[in-house]
């Protein structure tokens, strides 16, 4: 076990909860939290929280995400309430929601941009904890429930997506699930049985509504346990040094809190501008066209945020290959806090580490452009160089830089980085705030 | 390291650019009143674009997620309910079974669905040459360039077909439809309907026209959108702005400075 797993433990002791009392509150909230301490828990947890001060805006994005979900379930039960999972009715009942439900348009254009942003935020969240070694013991394990998340999210996304039933939801939930076919002997036999039918229809969609709801509904809860696994070993920041007491470190309440409000505002307000403005930017107008099994569009496309993905399924001639190799690719960040074994976290102090991330985020968005082109020609060399660096980056940069990189020098302590920091010492974003 | 990111940097662009180039003629791009932040209609003509509409693409387009009603609607042509009643009773629907269990012909109430042109869509497609006029009421969404694009495939028919592209028997040359052939015989020209308000009948005001009218039609809270948008927006902006504040000065508690 680490230093910190201990340490932990007798600074922010648990609460006692197996005898009634002990609340700090009087009243009618210290008596009921004599007997259910969610006021002393909310208190301990959000309230005088520990977190060191030198957080930048990079980590709102986890209670971003948090509104982005909390948002995405309420008004996905109330397109829930008109929405009818039918291949005859689903996109008939969508314009429906459009034109006659009482801001049925705004409820709409809300959950198809929140997915949108929640990808935005996840990318952003991810990239924070990359670039800042959040990864690293001690977190790996709320790397690895993000990981899981990430995961969810992406089938929630898809599922959701074939839900209006337009063109691209009805071909790009019939590309997908072909995937399967790529398993040897069971292959089609999964398709089939993922069908319900010897195609996609009234079957699978009906299918797919129940599961996009209860996948949904399993990311609530694998963020309680990512929380609740943070609240254990606490936030990293920018700097990777551990706060030693609380100097170096702010009260959650007001300090964060008012900090993540600022970065929820300056999001929120983007999203709800393109929500407002563009709704349908992000989105293809092929899904507005009725899905016809006869008619084949010219590009099937999946949503911005899958691109990089699909850039690498299709960078492999061999479609099983190509389906091992987009699941890796996301799986194999899960060992990332293995493959990287430089005791140093944060990028700041690691000069080389820092242009591998640099690259591979350069990498991401090339792979994104990529996928949005045809799988021929120049794109075809650019996905396959794209698809080379994301598993290099994993398998043979992360271990051999750990190895022959020299760290800067470091700093003792959160204040020191502070200190350093403003005398110019320390090179780093500008973009705490 | 610098130069690797550039280098890049550069590629990518290259490459974008490549692909642009080899893309299609560039839309049309007349000045919509609905473009922009505070995009709104014009009344006027939404209500001479469904007079094309109607006189025009209905004999061949259907547009079966309006009902007569939308037509007196805010935020739409704004009819006024003597006239969305005098439209819909012009049309004749199907209805029934009455006691007798007889299907029965009566004329369409505000709240009935636009009339379909073609029983089914099959019968559609017989009567345009195998093309299926595709219905219109979310035509502008379902497009890229939207707006634009169903403008300029409207104005886009040209005499002058260029060397080398045959044509079929009724199949047209248009500069901007996909793949540059078209089954659509070239619905509007100078003067195809006459205005009542004194507007010049020319082919760019009656296609500007009808387009317009199509967008509200496959966006019929768009103005309500963009309304309400521009509040939240701002509402948003002195929010932000006011958190920024009080942010800064819970910060100046703690020293040294962040
Ligand atoms: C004679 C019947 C007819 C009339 C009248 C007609 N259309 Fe069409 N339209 C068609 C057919 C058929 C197609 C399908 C063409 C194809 O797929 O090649 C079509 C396609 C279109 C398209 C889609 C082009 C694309 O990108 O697929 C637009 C836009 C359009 N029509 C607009 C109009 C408008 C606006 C009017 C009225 C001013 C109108 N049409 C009148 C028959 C008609
Ligand atoms: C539904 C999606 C998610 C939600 C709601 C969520 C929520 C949160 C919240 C509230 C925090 C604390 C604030 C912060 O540090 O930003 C956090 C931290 C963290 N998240 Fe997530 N998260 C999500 C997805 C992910 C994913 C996909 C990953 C990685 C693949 C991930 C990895 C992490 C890590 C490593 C931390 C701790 C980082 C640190 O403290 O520096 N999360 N998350």
């Amino acid at each position: 076990m680490s230093e910190y797993s201990n340490k932990k433990n007798e600074e922010f002791s648990p609460v006692h909860t197996n005898k009634v009392g002990g609340s700090p509150y009087t009243g009618v909230i210290g008596w009921i939290d004599n007997r259910l301490p969610i006021f002393r828990i909310f208190k301990h947890e959000y309230l005088d929280f520990q977190v060191p001060k030198t957080l930048n805006y990079f980590w709102s994005f986890g209670g971003i995400l948090m509104i982005c979900l909390i948002f995405l379930i309420i008004t996905g039960l109330a397109l829930g309430m008109h929405y009818k999972p039918s291949a005859d009715e689903a996109f008939n009942s969508v314009e429906k929601i459009m034109r006659d439900v009482n801001f049925g348009w705004l409820i709409r254009y809300a959950h198809m941009n929140l997915a949108s942003f929640f990808f935005i935020a996840v990318y952003l969240h991810i990239f924070r904890s990359l670039y800042y070694g959040s990864y690293k013991e001690p977190r790996q394990l709320m790397w690895l429930l993000g990981i899981t998340i990430f995961f969810l999210m992406i089938a929630t996304a898809f599922l959701g997506y074939t839900l209006p039933w337009g063109q691209m939801s009805y071909w790009g939930a019939t590309v997908i699930t072909n995937l399967f076919s790529a398993i040897p002997l069971v292959g089609e036999g999964i398709v089939t049985w993922l069908w319900g039918d010897y195609s996609v229809g009234d079957a699978a969609l009906n299918r797919f509504y129940v599961l996009h709801w209860l996948i949904a509904f399993l990311i609530v809860g694998i963020v309680v346990f990512h929380v609740i696994a943070l609240h254990i070993v606490g936030s990293n920041n920018p700097s990777g040094i551990e706060p030693k007491d609380t100097r170096d470190t702010v009260s959650f309440s007001p300090f964060t809190t008012s900090k993540d409000l600022v970065g929820m505002l300056v999001f929120i307000l983007i999203f709800v501008a393109v929500m407002m403005f563009a709704p349908n930017y992000l989105g293809h107008p092929d899904n507005y066209i009725p899905a016809n099994p006869m008619v084949t569009p010219a590009h099937i496309v999946p949503e911005w945020y899958f691109l990089p993905f699909y850039a690498i399924l299709r960078a492999i001639p061999d479609k099983l290959m190509g389906v091992i190799a987009m699941v890796s690719s996301i799986a194999i960040l899960g060992l990332l806090p293995w493959l990287d074994f430089s005791k140093v976290r944060s990028s700041v102090f690691r000069p080389i580490w820092k242009q591998c991330v640099f690259l591979f985020v350069l990498d991401f968005f090339l792979l994104m452009y990529v996928g949005a082109m045809p799988a021929e020609g120049i794109y075809l060399v650019l996905g396959r160089i794209g698809t080379i660096y994301w598993f290099a980056f994993f398998i043979i940069l992360a271990p051999l830089v750990s190895i022959y990189e020299k760290p800067l020098p470091m700093p003792q302590s959160i204040n020191e980085y502070m200190d350093w920091k403003k005398k110019g010492k320390i090179k780093t974003f500008n973009f705490t705030g | 390291m610098k130069n690797i990111l550039k280098i890049l940097i550069i590629v990518l662009i290259f490459t974008s650019s490549l692909n642009s180039a080899e893309n299609k003629t560039k839309l049309l791009e007349p000045n919509w009143t609905f473009d922009g932040f505070f995009g709104k209609f014009d009344r006027a003509s939404l209500q001479r674009g469904y007079q094309v509409y109607k006189e025009v693409c209905a004999s061949c387009h259907s547009m079966s997620y309006l009902s007569y009603r939308n037509l007196g609607e805010k935020g739409g042509p704004e009819f006024t309910k003597q006239e969305v009643k005098a439209i819909a009773s012009q049309y004749e629907i199907q209805d029934g079974p009455n006691q007798e269990g007889e299907m029965f012909m009566r004329p369409a109430r505000p709240s009935d669905k636009f009339v379909n042109p073609y029983p089914n869509i099959n019968a559609a497609r017989v009567a345009n040459g195998g093309a299926y006029p595709p219905d219109m009421s979310v035509l502008v969404k379902a497009r890229k360039g939207g707006a634009d694009y169903v403008y300029s495939v409207l104005m886009g028919y040209t005499e002058d077909v260029p060397e080398g592209i045959s044509l079929e028997e009724g199949v047209y040359y248009n500069k901007y439809m996909i793949g540059n052939k078209i089954k659509m015989p070239k619905p509007i020209n100078d003067g195809s309907v006459e205005y009542t308000d004194g507007t010049q009948a020319t082919e760019e005001q009656i296609s500007k026209d009808v387009v317009a009218f199509l967008t509200w039609a496959a966006e019929p809270h768009l103005e309500e959108r963009k309304k309400t948008g521009f509040k939240a927006v701002v509402y948003l902006l002195i929010l932000t702005i006011l958190g920024f504040v009080i942010k800064r000065k819970i910060w100046l508690r703690i020293e040294p400075k962040v």
